[in-house]
């Protein structure tokens, strides 16, 4: 794993990498939107607004699956002192929460013409926007820190404390009696026709690879501006 | 011990506690959490009447009587044995209808009967295009209802 502790090596994969997982992602987004919005059945309960779900599905797995990405990275950090690991968490943040955000918006959407309102404080819908809210505390706590190369230890903390979360989010339908549907998709079975989950599948890849290519580019962002610093500090002392 | 391995235990020692302590909330929260109280829930701890609740359960099939006035509606929202009645005045979402899952907010007046003021339409997990649903009767749909 140290292997990537040097930063040159690290650009050295990322950088081929990012336009590969960027391009790949959005040609798979646009495969999967144009004839999910267009071509697919419609659902039979819903009509037409079930095809919100090809944005909405792969924003929730993004949203949880990005705070898993910075409770991975920051344990990392915090056992191995991982030089990059911190860098991770806090790249990975920002597109977290939007996605996050993009989630609860387009789930709000839905939510007026199928339930019959904008908003309910259920189990799933709450805890989805305490995921939205613990980014921000995350996205602060890293940005207030002094230690701008490997991000604060207290950030590294709050990244493993507030996965607490994701499994709450999870079992928030299972748990709870809820207005948020049950899972739909399990490891083995889904409950989605197969004309209608193809799109949804090829979606959540495209944006998972797209969500790859921004984390790179923050991370490669950082990594230069730790460099610029570095270099305006010796130039300062010599 | 290695300074790395004593923090990698430090570290999974946390996770354990987090864990824990996150399950011993959720388990202090699981009746305040759920945002609906279902008929059988209800048929063992009434709730007084005029005190304003949810009510959440399936519609039962054939019941959606609608009243002369056009916007009054009657149904019944049943789990398994237990039924409550209940009247709505207004618009209901597209997606109530009889056989599928609804919320509704209000109270209960002394004769026993839910007042809604607001009805919410539950989706369930199912998405199929619209021929297969046709295809499917609903006796099928009705026995999927009752495995879940």
């Amino acid at each position: 794993m140290h292997a990537f502790a040097n930063p040159a090596r690290f650009l050295g994969i990322a950088r081929p990498l990012t336009p590969w997982l960027g391009w790949g992602g959005a040609a798979l987004i646009v495969g999967a939107l144009v004839p999910g919005l267009t071509v697919t059945p419609p659902d039979a309960v819903q009509g037409e607004s079930a095809r919100i779900m090809y944005v909405h599905v792969p924003a929730a797995w993004l949203g949880m699956a990005g705070w898993g990405g910075i409770l991975v990275a920051s344990l990392v950090q915090l056992i191995w002192r991982h030089p990059l690991a911190g860098v991770a968490a806090r790249a990975i943040a920002v597109p977290g929460a939007a996605f996050t955000a993009i989630c609860l918006v387009t789930g709000s959407l839905w939510g007026r013409p199928t339930w019959g309102t904008w908003w309910e404080w259920d189990g799933r819908m709450t805890s989805m926007l305490v995921l939205l809210f613990l980014y921000f505390g995350y996205i602060a706590l890293a940005a207030a820190s002094d230690e701008r190369a490997s991000t604060s230890r207290v950030a590294a903390i709050f990244g493993v404390l507030g996965a607490i979360n994701l499994p709450i989010i999870h079992y928030s339908v299972t748990w709870w009696n809820s207005l948020h549907q049950p899972q739909s998709i399990g490891l083995t079975s889904s409950s989605i026709d197969a004309a209608l989950l193809w799109p949804l599948l090829v979606a959540t890849a495209g944006f998972s690879l797209l969500f790859g290519a921004i984390v790179l580019m923050r991370m490669r962002a950082m990594i230069a501006d730790i460099r610029v610093e570095a270099r305006l500090r010796r130039m300062a002392e010599a | 011990m290695k300074p790395k391995n004593q923090r990698l235990v430090l570290a999974l020692l946390a996770l354990v506690a987090i864990i824990g302590a996150g399950f011993l909330a959720l388990a202090g929260l699981r009746d305040n959490a759920a945002l609906f109280r279902t008929p059988a829930e209800l048929a063992a701890n009434p709730v007084e009447p005029g005190r304003d609740i949810r009510l959440g359960g399936m519609v039962a099939a054939n019941s959606i009587r609608e009243a002369s006035d056009g916007v009054t509606i009657d149904f019944i929202v049943e789990e398994g044995e237990a039924r409550v009645p209940v009247r709505f005045t207004g618009i209901a979402p597209d997606l109530f209808r009889e056989s599928s899952g609804v919320v509704a907010e209000g109270a209960f007046d002394r004769r026993g009967t839910f007042i809604a003021h607001t009805i919410l339409a539950k989706h369930d997990e199912n998405y199929m295009p619209p021929q297969m649903a046709d295809m499917e009767t609903r006796d099928e749909r009705l026995q999927r209802t009752l495995e879940r």
